[in-house]
């Protein structure tokens, strides 16, 4: 801490400009969040090539348990929301909002534990999750632990975001601090809602909410993560880094206020839109698909507001890859932004939903937008907050010109994967059956494009090492004091904020700060405990005597599931619509998942749909089929899973499992938890001794296999057997 | 379908949260100039240096 900081000295009223304070910016934290969003996005960036190659050529898993797609692609998506994007917001954040609003930050210890905290919580998620802990939700999957470790991170940083709020020097709040504090409440609630999980064991816990309930979180969650992670914090950074790189006032700051506000009012209704066709209500789904497609005007309020910015600077665009940057930034985040209302209007979801079109319409955003943005505010702010000239221009123009290209190359092929797909899974003929019956037939068609993707993504990496090494050499010639520089504004005076002592606003200020992280961990632990029995006190889906939860190993089985990442390929959802149920049998109802926790309706379908995969195949299909799929299924891109023919069954976690289900409310009777080790022993016994039967090798009945081919023998089955109608 | 009870409280609650907060700073004057606080980002923080740091009256917090 330097001694500006010590604070308070008399102050000196001079009539014309009030009390001059002098102080200075905190940039060593955005330097470190700029190194932090360098380093994950080269992690974020290389994870995806990799899983995109895994999905080309099936031998990339190597049959190792922690280099799977399904644990690999957790960590990616992590790491590109969280590590690469939120690092990236971090550090446009404490840079602009300090200068904003002409303050430093409230809190230089809070900034460190923000920095230091949020890397541990990378580093743990890239620890836990190839090791297969997770909540198995997307984009929410790090385990209880960890999650609450983000809820007390993410409050230390909304009491540092908020105090240096409360003692800034400019009295008006520039819209970019407006779509930041929209961030800051808007992440934390959403985060809270949707992680509130009961603990099994350290790394295990099932989340209080099943089936649709939970199915309806999620998408809350999931749909308002990237519209409050990956829009309006980017927007925020857009409407100040934007008008500082191009040298011109934001074309309209009238409009900028509308679409902000309208913006935030109707994001958070939209989550449904993840949900068309599936077994929530409809009215849910409509409501959801309307509030998507008026989000189409505020969006594009903000595209057109940051193009027009550029009014009278086009020519500058021609040659600086800053101005570059922000103008393919915008205009992917207009095409992402249009597409995805089109892509909740339920006819064009019938077709698009499962295929990698969606995979398209995120990179498009996320590559296109959130990535140029950032590398743009990087190549802005790295040459200031290091005192010196960037390295090479014209490296930052290879860089955009790779990055653009790759962009393109990965969305035009995901789109035409995707469109391909959804139409062959659609097509039937004239006596009404299916064209392409085979679902393998549909996904080898569009491998090839598979490679193409992963090619596209190589080149944004390429480029992104080109940035890398562009920063380094900037980075290597600053000078070696990089004090922070000492400026002056006049102190907010009378009708200014002083006006605010006696609002609760002041009050606020005068809390300790300890105090205020305690209180809201505590609210956030406190909604863990206590809000449980509220959800439990009330059916969420009709009561059904007939229904039998999952048996103890059946369970044990579904976590399997759940740990190797299948639901990332597999969904467990019919949709009524007439090919599917051709394809898959009856659709889906709300009752059939009632016990699931986390739900697992999945969101992409590279493999085909499993809700009704229960007694399609004999058990010795599954045996062989998940030692090596394509001995079952020739020309399958399925990774094998060899480790669970390894590992032991853990049977005495079981008990502990059902209890807590039981404690969730699942009716599950005494006897059935007393003896449910012994239990689970004799059903694996069954299974086992029917696979030899089969022709399969004996001494199976303690190994994992046998676990996750009683869960999967037991899809569907409740409705098979008559007791759905 | 219970969830709804817990999600549409705090849909409402964001939502109509930040409409009564919007009509709050506009009633406050956050929106009264809609053209200075464009051009006032443009403007860098002049830096004290060495030379002209004997500002008069000027004091030195964090």
């Amino acid at each position: 801490m330097s001694a500006e900081q010590s604070g308070s000295s008399t102050a000196v009223e001079t009539p014309a400009s009030g009390v001059m304070e002098r102080f200075s910016y905190d940039d060593r934290i955005v330097r470190q969040f700029i190194l932090a969003t360098l380093v994950w996005g080269f992690v974020a960036l290389l994870l995806g090539v990799f899983i995109a190659s895994q999905l080309a050529d099936w031998r990339l898993n190597f049959g190792i348990s922690w280099l799977t797609f399904g644990r690999m692609r957790p960590l990616h998506t992590n790491a590109a929301v969280f590590a690469f994007a939120g690092n990236g917001i971090f550090a446009g954040i404490y840079y602009s909002m300090q200068r904003l609003l002409k303050t430093r930050m409230y809190s230089d210890l809070l900034s460190k534990i923000h920095f230091w905290g949020w890397q541990a919580i990378i580093v743990s998620a890239a620890i836990t999750l190839p090791l297969g802990f997770t909540i198995g939700k997307e984009y929410a999957e790090l385990e209880w632990p960890i999650s609450i470790a983000i809820t007390v991170i993410w409050v230390v940083f909304a009491v540092n975001f908020f105090q240096t709020i409360f003692k800034r020097r400019e009295r008006h709040i520039y819209v970019a601090i407006w779509f930041y504090i929209a961030t800051v409440i808007t992440v934390a609630l959403l985060h809270i809602i949707n992680t509130i999980q009961v603990p099994v064991s350290l790394w295990k816990s099932y989340p209080i909410y099943a089936g649709v309930q939970d199915a309806l979180v999620q998408w809350w969650y999931g749909h308002n993560a990237v519209a409050f992670v990956l829009t309006t914090p980017f927007l925020g950074l857009m409407y100040y880094f934007l008008p500082k790189a191009a040298e011109k006032p934001v074309y309209s700051y009238r409009l900028s206020i509308i679409h902000f506000w309208s913006l935030v009012f109707i994001y958070i209704w939209a989550g449904p839109h993840h949900l068309l066709y599936t077994a929530l209500p409809d009215w849910a789904q409509t409501l959801g698909m309307v509030f998507s497609i008026m989000l189409w005007a505020p969006s594009w309020g903000g595209m057109i507001n940051g193009l027009l910015t550029l009014r009278g600077a086009w020519h500058r665009v021609r040659t600086e890859p800053i101005l570059k940057f922000f103008v393919a930034g915008l205009t992917f985040y207009g095409m992402a932004t249009f597409e995805g209302p089109l892509l909740s209007i339920k006819s064009v979801s019938g077709i698009a939903h499962y295929t990698d079109w969606i995979i398209a319409h995120v990179h498009g955003g996320t590559l296109g937008w959130n990535g140029f943005i950032i590398f743009a505010m990087v190549y802005w702010m790295v040459p200031r907050l290091w005192k010196t000239e960037l390295y090479s221009v014209r490296l930052a123009n290879v860089h955009f010109w790779t990055g653009f290209l790759g962009t393109l190359v990965y969305i035009i092929s995901m789109w035409v994967a995707g469109i391909t797909q959804g139409l062959m899974w659609r097509a039937v003929d004239g006596t009404g059956r299916l064209v392409y019956p085979d679902f393998l037939e549909t996904v080898l068609k569009i491998v090839p494009l598979y490679y193409v993707r992963a090619i596209g993504g190589g080149l944004y990496l390429v480029g992104f090492v080109i940035m890398l090494y562009n920063i380094y050499k900037t980075v290597r010639s600053a000078p070696a004091d990089l004090k922070d520089d000492v400026v002056s504004a006049p102190r907010l005076t009378r009708n200014t904020i002083e006006n605010l002592g006696k609002t609760p606003h002041r009050m606020l200020e005068g809390l300790p700060v300890v105090f205020s992280v305690l209180t809201l961990v505590a609210v956030g632990v406190g909604t863990m405990i206590e809000i449980v029995p509220t959800f439990l006190a009330a059916d969420y889906v009709e009561a059904n005597p007939l229904l039998k939860p999952y048996t103890g190993l059946q369970l044990h089985g579904r976590d399997l599931y759940v740990r190797e990442g299948c639901y990332l390929c597999h969904s467990q959802m019919i949709r009524p619509i007439p090919s599917e149920t051709l394809r898959y049998g009856e659709y889906s109802r709300a009752q059939e998942s009632m016990y699931d926790r986390p739900f697992q309706w999945g969101s992409k379908r590279t493999g085909p749909d499993l809700a009704r995969v229960g007694g399609k195949y004999p058990d010795l299909w599954h045996y062989r089929h998940m030692m090596d799929p394509r001995e079952v299924s020739p020309g399958s891109i399925m990774p094998a899973y060899p480790w669970m023919y390894r590992d032991k069954t853990d049977f005495a976690i079981i008990q502990k499992k059902l209890k807590v289900m039981k404690s969730l409310g699942v009716p599950y009777t005494e006897v059935e938890v007393r003896f449910a080790e012994q239990q689970a022993r004799e059903e694996a016994k069954l299974i086992a001794d029917q696979l030899v039967a089969q022709g399969a090798p004996k001494g199976t009945e303690e190994k994992e296999i046998i676990a996750l081919i009683a869960y999967l023998q037991r899809m569907g089955q409740d409705f098979k057997k008559g007791l759905i109608q | 379908m219970s969830i709804i009870y817990v999600l549409l409280p705090i849909a409402l609650f964001l939502g109509f949260g930040f409409l009564a907060l919007f009509i709050r700073m506009s009633a406050d004057g956050q929106y009264e100039d809609l053209e200075t606080p464009a051009y006032r980002i443009l403007i860098d923080d002049e830096k004290i240096t060495s030379e002209n740091q004997l500002e008069k009256g000027s004091i030195h917090v964090s």
